[in-house]
């Protein structure tokens, strides 16, 4: 048997694959997309408007209206329209064949939302197509079955719609998002003025497009883009019923002292900072994977990413080996082609924002690493990263970076990792890895967090509730809790 | 080792993970050079096997042909690895394949139920290595295994490894009747230890024979021996694998989860008998655009 000097796995070159990029040919692309109010595509007042890059490579896709005050004002008067006079009182099985229109759309066109969303967001094709496209449409036609059943939901009550929602949606998903927003609120009768991320506005326009030949009533659905005085004019808008956000913790803030003492409910998705946890008893390999899908799954822009890693003390070393290992077979770049694992960070703002954690984690003293890889000359580039040697006293573990930057922390027994687990103003989600069920309830009743994942991560489905503890949010996304933001119950 | 040596070594392994991990190797898109490469490689790595009752001589001949002249119209073709034959017709093979330097293997230990004694198990084995095979692919004794009866197969496994001398000695686990990824491993474990030069997935004659669920558990076995010891142990999944797409997926699991060492027939194999034809099909689309029927490819 061959004998090496040192036991290093060795992911080199000897068998490259070769370039496999999925074509972008059949997605059009227009050079100026306008506003979706009131069933029409407008420009915006003054004809303002502003641009959408590519992150992975800085080409400029197209122009987008950047929505006024007034421009919001027009939306949110078209919606109201629209839920009085159409949607509030149309059959909620009528309702329900315009959503699962909307799904059979998305599925029908699904390989040209997934480029888009890989050219405008820098996510990797394998994701957008396998995971942000194909959930999109499950959110659509999960709620259009509910959308006649609503009775069954909520038995004993006498359920109305909300009215009016302003919905302000992330670019990490945002085709998804946009997805998790409207179907319920739609399902249940409301009528909607959305606010796509300034960085990512393209998937929304599309899907205002595509809206629109699904031949849904004008104004149910309002898309405008434009920056944080946009979604402003959202949140202040005095005849907007509910609110919903997914973004960051200050912004969340902000909207909630925006809207205290009017009459408008809210939901916030807000930030993380998220526990995952391996016991020593845990299937390693299996563990060692979900770590990696857990914090480099979208370049870490998730806000449940288990950016804190606990390891049991005792299976450090064979744990951070694998990782070290498993991180060398990443693949970073172009995030159109099909074998891209890592992508592109989405604007160069969060690129910097993740550049100033991984200089604070140095002068912190925490000891970092990163695999060799070459990233492309252009575009905004992160390569994975792991910081070893931390704390919880460390600001790399106490604030959320959004980047692919994992903290790696060791415990020694089950109380210490409950504890430092909850050691933080977060509480969206967390992973268990153990063999052992009954260590797997003790810690999901104790963790506070709103998803606790066992011997997996990053799981999403349609019919499972999402959504966050202390400041990472309230309110329900998904499953039958989702219903609930959109109704009032008498 | 003793028995509860042997227990200690038990791991467990979520069959959710690894299958989702090995969904994952079947969506890399292996095109143009590097889908070249890989098929030449596949070819490389194909132990061309034939173990049926109704073998003879002038069969075991015509195959041993094919494998040094695997598709003449191609230029540049690699041969296979080695044939794989029972132990009566290891002189034959061995007598047809001189100086190609293509290996002969061969099944042994009563394959492929693996019940019978001690003492008819190492004379098949010697059998086989007096008759010229480079190679021994020995069954394990399942039955010993899933009564909990680790140490005996630990001890057979080694008494065969001895017998081998200086052939190289393929440890079939067939995991096919093994029922769990658990046992899977643990079986990885106690035929490296015990001196596994290979380990093998199945003998072709249970299904399910090699599936990439249960080849990437026994990678990951031979991954931590190399870890804890610096040894390379070969891997050889076999039957059930007759598509040259599968593989190139098979050959993406070895390089993500092994890295470029194990990229070579002295640490890789597949057993197979109909994959050969599928890969220099591949390899003839490619060299010339289109697909050729399947009777330009002969079958020996």
């Amino acid at each position: 048997m061959a004998q090496k000097t040192e036991n290093k796995l060795d992911f080199g070159s000897k068998w490259e694959y070769a370039a496999a990029p999925e074509s972008a040919d059949h997605a059009s692309i227009m050079d100026e997309y306008g506003l979706y109010i009131n069933g029409k595509f407008v420009k915006a007042e003054g004809g303002k408007k502003f641009a959408s890059i590519n992150p992975s490579n800085d080409q400029h896709i197209a122009y987008f209206a950047e929505a006024s005050d007034n421009d919001v004002d027009k939306a949110v008067k078209a919606a109201r329209k629209a839920y009085k006079e159409v949607w509030s009182v149309m059959p909620a099985k009528e309702r329900a064949k315009y959503i699962f229109r909307i799904a059979r759309l998305i599925q029908e066109r699904a390989r040209e939302f997934a480029v888009l969303e890989s050219m405008d967001g820098g996510k990797p094709i394998r994701e957008s197509r396998d995971i942000d496209i194909p959930l999109a449409a499950n959110h659509f036609f999960y709620y259009a079955g509910w959308a006649d059943k609503l009775e069954y939901a909520f038995p004993g009550k006498k359920i109305e719609p909300v009215g009016v929602a302003g919905q302000i949606i992330p670019w990490n998903f945002p085709l998804l998002m946009a997805a998790w927003k409207l179907a319920p609120a739609l399902a249940c009768g409301n009528t909607v003025v959305l606010k796509p991320a300034e960085t990512t506005p393209l998937t929304a326009m599309k899907l205002a497009e595509l809206i629109h030949d699904s031949g849904l009533p004008a104004g149910v659905v309002n898309v405008v883009t434009g920056a944080g005085a946009t979604g402003a004019a959202i949140v202040n808008h005095p005849d907007v019923d509910k609110i919903a956000f997914t973004g960051s913790t200050g912004v969340g803030k902000i909207i909630q002292k925006a809207i205290a003492g009017t009459h408008k409910k809210a939901t916030l998705e807000l930030g993380g900072k998220a526990a995952n946890i391996i016991f020593d008893d845990a299937p390693i390999d299996q563990a060692v994977e979900g770590i990696i899908n857990g914090i480099f799954f979208n370049q870490g822009h998730v806000c449940c990413a288990g950016s804190r890693l606990f390891v049991q003390e005792n299976v450090k070393d064979e744990v951070l080996r694998k990782l070290i290992d498993r991180m060398g077979s990443l693949i970073v770049g172009d995030p159109l082609d099909k074998n891209t694992d890592v992508g592109a960070i989405n604007s160069k703002e969060q690129l910097n924002t993740i550049n100033k954690y991984l200089k604070i984690g140095q002068e912190e003293g925490a000891e970092i690493y990163q695999p060799k890889c070459s990233l492309p000359n252009k575009g905004n580039w992160c390569p994975p990263t792991l910081f070893c040697e931390t704390s919880q006293s460390h600001r790399i573990v106490q604030e959320e970076i959004f980047g692919p930057v994992l903290t790696v922390q060791t415990f020694r027994t089950v109380d210490e990792v409950i504890d430092k687990a909850n050691n933080t103003p977060f509480g969206l989600s967390a992973g268990v890895w153990t063999d052992k069920g009954s260590k797997i309830f003790n810690l999901t009743t104790k963790l506070r967090a709103g998803v606790v994942w066992a011997n997996t991560y990053n799981k999403f489905d349609p019919t499972s509730p999402f959504g966050g503890y202390k400041e990472s949010g309230f309110g329900r996304e998904g499953g039958l809790h989702g219903l609930l933001p959109y109704v009032n119950l008498v | 080792m003793t028995n509860n040596e042997l227990i200690g070594l038990k791991r467990s392994i979520d069959q959710v993970g690894v299958e989702e991990r090995t969904a994952r190797f079947q969506t890399r898109s292996i095109k143009n050079a590097a889908k070249i490469q890989g098929l030449k490689m596949a070819l490389n790595m194909i132990d061309l096997t034939t173990l049926e009752g109704k073998d003879t001589e002038g069969k075991v001949r015509q195959m041993c042909y094919k494998a040094a002249h695997l598709h003449d119209a191609l230029p540049d073709l690699p041969t296979v690895a080695a044939v794989c034959v029972y132990p009566n017709y290891v002189s034959t093979a061995v007598d047809a394949l001189k100086g190609t330097g293509i290996k002969v293997a061969s099944v042994a230990t009563a394959f492929p139920s693996g019940n019978s004694s001690r003492e008819i198990k190492l004379a098949d084995t010697k059998i086989a290595v007096d008759s010229g095979a480079d190679e021994v692919d020995m069954v394990i004794s399942r039955g010993e295994f899933l009564s909990g009866n680790f140490s005996f197969v630990f001890d057979e496994i080694a008494a065969i490894k001895e017998a081998c001398g200086k052939a190289r000695l393929k440890v079939i686990l067939e995991t096919g009747e093994l029922s769990t990824l658990d046992n899977v491993r643990h079986a990885s474990d106690i035929a490296i230890l015990a001196g596994a030069d290979f380990i093998k997935t199945s003998t072709g004659k249970i299904s399910p024979a090699a599936t990439m669920p249960v080849s990437l558990v026994m990678l990951e076995a031979i991954r931590d021996h190399y870890y804890a010891t610096g040894k390379m142990v070969g891997m050889k999944p076999a039957g059930g694998i007759s598509k040259a797409k599968l593989a190139l997926h098979y050959l993406v699991m070895v390089k993500e989860t092994l890295g470029d060492a194990w990229l070579s027939n002295e640490w890789f194999r597949f057993g197979a008998s109909s994959l050969a034809n599928d890969v220099l099909m591949q390899l003839a689309k490619q060299a010339e655009g289109r697909y050729q029927g399947l009777d330009y490819f002969s079958k020996d």
